[in-house]
């Protein structure tokens, strides 16, 4: 093995029941090298990752590892570490009740002379690695007093901490503000210089020609090719990821935007909070109208919308809905007012995993219906189809377990979900987050359509640009308040960012 | 073949096969003794009544069929266990003696109170004791083996002390209907059936079991997506309560009196096993009722065949425990895998073969 490389994995094949999830892949890592796994939803990026790292079990191929003689085969996640290869997945896999000490070396604590945990040795090593990577983290406080971006990079401080060759990011990013992001990108460029080889996996197109080296492409399981960043300027990478050539994100927002100011009011939120989370703000939202919220992660964009929706009380303010005052204690108060929320953090708060793709999207609509008007089958199967068909989600079946399906589809589910209930008003909480660009697409022209049939949406999300597309108005907040909007004529990447940077005359 | 594989997958196929193997047990023992193969199937009439090991089965297996009803509801919704139904059960008992007997009354001939009242008021308590672990569980956020414990040591000192600490007989046939016969029929089959057909048609015709399910899996999505998760766990620890009260009443009538200290004795934890050997996670969620009525049933032919077997009553937990074991490791996740990579090395064998 030529000695530059920390990893090759050659003609890899993988099999679901049904479905070739891996065909006759190669990949190669070069050590000190950042490459992009790039390709869209159930293209196999994620499988990939898990045969490499024993997650599951490829039935043909190789892998070799810089150090190791011969082909490798991890049984699992522990044994893929132990011979250099780590993980940090998209979703934070650490234990938020322990303390950030104790997640840093679990399985791997220091040890005093009796064989005991070295408590005092273990928060001293932990801080100092904080130290060494710039976090300002408490490390004996428990892991769920953090920020989920925060948890990330606690992944990501663990993953390094163990001396890999391979550091594999599945979506790191996808929950990061931009300051995050950029703080990651030095800590990953840090290590490369190290000579630490990192497969970057991200939906993101602009940070993979900010960081990366080289890209790999997949497409439906198979190796499109593996180039490097020179040789793939951005169109073409997107062509290789959809294999076709595809029409930029241009102006999907029909001319002549329609004009929302004189219809009638939908929402009408005055003075709505709640303690600890987002201060008083008032809010209101026209008939057909798409409203962005806009600020750093925390800074109380899905805070606010929650607080209309009932998923946090309001515990001040009155909230008009259609003109009438109404007071909204649970989520299924303000679903029987016609609203809907497609929650940003889908494993935790969306997806219902043990149940299948056709029980997780009537479920909203079973629940307006109540316990005792149980959906007839045929309806549920008729409504389930009918979804699948519209947003073209990859399923096996319909009675497919939802958590068997890749993320994307698995969010595409559940805005069907909100979809058959009919929504008068709904919000969207990063629909679109870990979803690939040609989905990212549909997703925003379904929006508009939405707001033309004469629905009103929030529209959350940390693309700018998605949102310029989209949104009719923007509302900005920072540190868990409103702190202004932004019209239709103000809107541009600049002047949003100057808004959320806090920018203007205050500073 | 590939019927038979089909087959192994679902998940009734391993309670099924669990009781298939009981009886299988019964089978070769009778033949070893001489008596007719079938004797274990063999149903008569004594009497006037049905008779028969498979009957007794199914009469002795009553209680904790109807338990496991509930058991297997709270599961689902709380991922906890309900320990404290064994105790309501005598709870429920003893108040409807008291009330039938008048209090501090050891020993009735008559009733002080109408029938049904005693019987609904058993039914009644039953069911607040379920209201009140649901509420710890689904308001307060205790862990259900801690919330039931409260009741499970509370609940059967509380019948004893509506007893006035002494059990109290109702010597009144009418009270013994619940434990004896209706007609030729042992009328606690009758009674598990119809706890068990209504909550098969609750099941099948409304959404309950999605609710319970969803909020099972996870309970914050249900909320989100408009389920009241608190008052769905707080409705199953109730039918938990009320499956109580009902086996209570049945445990009580059997022996028309009401034993504080032995009604419903351990059966908390036949109950859990049943939801268990029914191919059910303890982990909450995704429940199959089915499976629990077997497990029950399979649990009470465990108990059965062990007499049969002339196995002291002292010695009988050691060979049940020997059963479940057994039960439980081919039901484990990796006993399965282990037999399913068994079964795909084979079929390559014979490929290479052919």
């Amino acid at each position: 093995m030529d000695s530059n490389i920390a990893l090759t994995m050659r003609g890899i094949c993988m099999t679901f029941p049904g479905v070739k999830a891996l065909d006759n892949v190669d990949f190669t890592l070069r050590k000190g090298e950042i490459r992009a796994l790039m390709g869209e939803n159930g293209a196999g990026k994620s499988t990939l990752i898990k045969c490499l790292t024993g997650v599951n079990q490829f039935e043909a191929g190789e892998i070799h590892v810089d150090g190791i003689e011969g082909p490798i085969v991890n049984k699992d996640t522990m044994d893929a570490q132990n011979k250099g290869i780590s993980t940090v997945y998209q979703e934070v896999n650490l234990c938020p009740n322990l303390s950030v000490a104790e997640n840093l070396y679990i399985g791997r604590e220091p040890l005093t002379k009796i064989k005991t945990v070295d408590r005092r040795k273990m928060n001293q090593m932990a801080a100092q690695l904080m130290k060494e990577l710039n976090l300002d983290i408490e490390v004996t406080q428990n892991l769920e007093n953090y920020s989920l971006a925060l948890q990330q990079m606690i992944a990501i401080a663990r993953a390094v901490d163990m001396k890999s060759k391979v550091l594999i990011l599945d979506e790191p990013t996808s929950s990061l503000d931009d300051k995050e992001v950029e703080m990651l990108f030095k800590m990953m460029r840090s290590l490369r210089a190290q000579g630490v080889g990192i497969v970057f996996v991200t939906h993101f197109l602009e940070q993979v020609y900010e960081v990366c080296d080289g890209i790999t492409v997949l497409r439906n399981g198979t190796l499109v090719g593996e180039y490097t960043v020179e040789e793939l300027p951005r169109v073409k990478l997107v062509a290789a990821m959809m294999g076709k050539d595809f029409d930029d994100l241009a102006s999907i927002k029909p001319e002549g935007s329609m004009n929302v100011e004189d219809a009638p009011l939908e929402i009408e939120a005055k003075g709505l909070s709640h303690a600890g989370k987002i201060k008083p703000f008032d809010l209101d939202i026209h008939k057909g109208e798409v409203v962005g919220l806009t600020g750093l992660l925390g800074s109380g964009r899905s805070e606010l919308a929650r607080t209309i929706y009932g998923a946090d009380r309001a515990q001040t303010g009155t909230l008009k809905v259609d003109g009438k005052e109404v007071k909204i204690k649970n989520p299924i108060d303000a679903m029987n007012l016609g609203m809907g929320l497609l929650p940003d953090d889908r494993k935790a708060e969306g997806i219902i995993g043990d149940l299948s793709v056709r029980e997780n999207i009537i479920l909203a609509m079973q629940a307006k219906a109540g316990i005792f008007k149980r959906i007839p089958m045929a309806k549920q199967i008729e409504i389930a189809d009918q979804y699948i068909e519209m947003l073209s989600i990859k399923t096996a079946t319909r009675e497919t377990l939802i958590k068997q399906l890749s993320g994307g589809n698995q969010q595409k589910a559940i805005l069907a979900r909100w979809l058959a209930t009919d929504p008068s008003f709904l919000i969207l909480d990063e629909p679109t987050r870990g979803i690939d660009i040609g989905t990212k697409t549909e997703i925003q022209k379904l929006v508009i359509k939405l707001a033309q049939e004469g629905k009103s949406l929030i529209f959350i999300s940390s693309e700018i640009e998605e949102m310029l597309r989209t949104c009719n108005r923007m509302a900005v907040l920072r540190d868990g308040s409103k702190v202004g909007e932004i019209s239709a004529d103000e809107m541009s990447q600049e002047g949003v960012m100057k808004a959320i940077a806090g920018g203007g005359a205050s500073e | 073949m590939s019927k038979l594989k089909s087959l192994t997958k679902k998940q009734l196929f391993l309670p099924i096969f669990s009781m298939i193997l009981v009886m299988l047990i019964n089978v070769i023992y009778d033949m070893a003794c001489g008596n007719a193969p079938l004797s274990f199937f063999q149903i008569g009439i004594k009497n006037g009544f049905l008779y028969g090991r498979l009957i007794d089965v199914l009469n002795r297996g009553s209680e904790v069929a109807i338990l496991a009803i509930g058991m297997t509801l709270v599961v689902s919704s709380s991922a906890g266990t309900d320990i404290s139904v064994g105790s309501v059960m005598s709870l429920s008992g003893g108040f409807c003696c008291m009330l039938l007997a008048g209090y501090g009354v050891a020993r009735a001939n008559s009733y002080a109170l109408p029938l049904w009242v005693g019987l609904l008021g058993g039914i009644l308590i039953a069911c607040v004791c379920g209201l009140f672990n649901g509420f710890l569980v689904a308001y307060l956020n205790i862990q259900p083996m801690v919330a039931t414990l409260i009741l499970w040591s509370a609940g059967r000192a509380i019948g004893l002390l509506l007893c006035n600490s002494q059990i109290v007989y109702v010597r009144v046939p009418s009270f013994q209907i619940l434990g004896a016969y209706v007609g030729f029929l042992p009328t606690p089959i009758l009674i598990a059936a119809f706890c068990i057909v209504i909550a098969a048609l609750i099941l099948r015709f409304t959404a309950l079991g999605t609710f319970i399910q969803s909020v099972g899996i996870n309970k914050k999505a249900a909320r989100i997506s408009g389920f009241n998760s608190a008052r769905i766990i707080l409705i199953t620890y109730m039918i938990c309560g009320l499956c109580a009260g009902i086996a209570g009443l049945t445990a009580t009538s059997r022996i028309y009196s009401a034993d504080t200290n032995n009604i419903g004795l351990n059966m908390e934890l036949d109950a859990i096993l049943s939801v268990a050997l029914g191919g059910n996670s303890l982990g909450g969620g995704k429940f199959n009722l089915s499976g629990s009525i077997i497990g029950a049933y399979t649990i009470q032919a465990i108990t059965t065949t062990m007499y049969a077997l002339g196995i002291s009553s002292a010695q009988a937990p050691v060979f049940k425990a020997m059963v479940v074991i057994l039960i439980v490791v081919l039901q484990a996740e990796p006993v399965k895998d282990y037999f399913r990579k068994m079964t795909a090395k084979k079929a390559a064998k014979e490929a290479k073969a052919a």
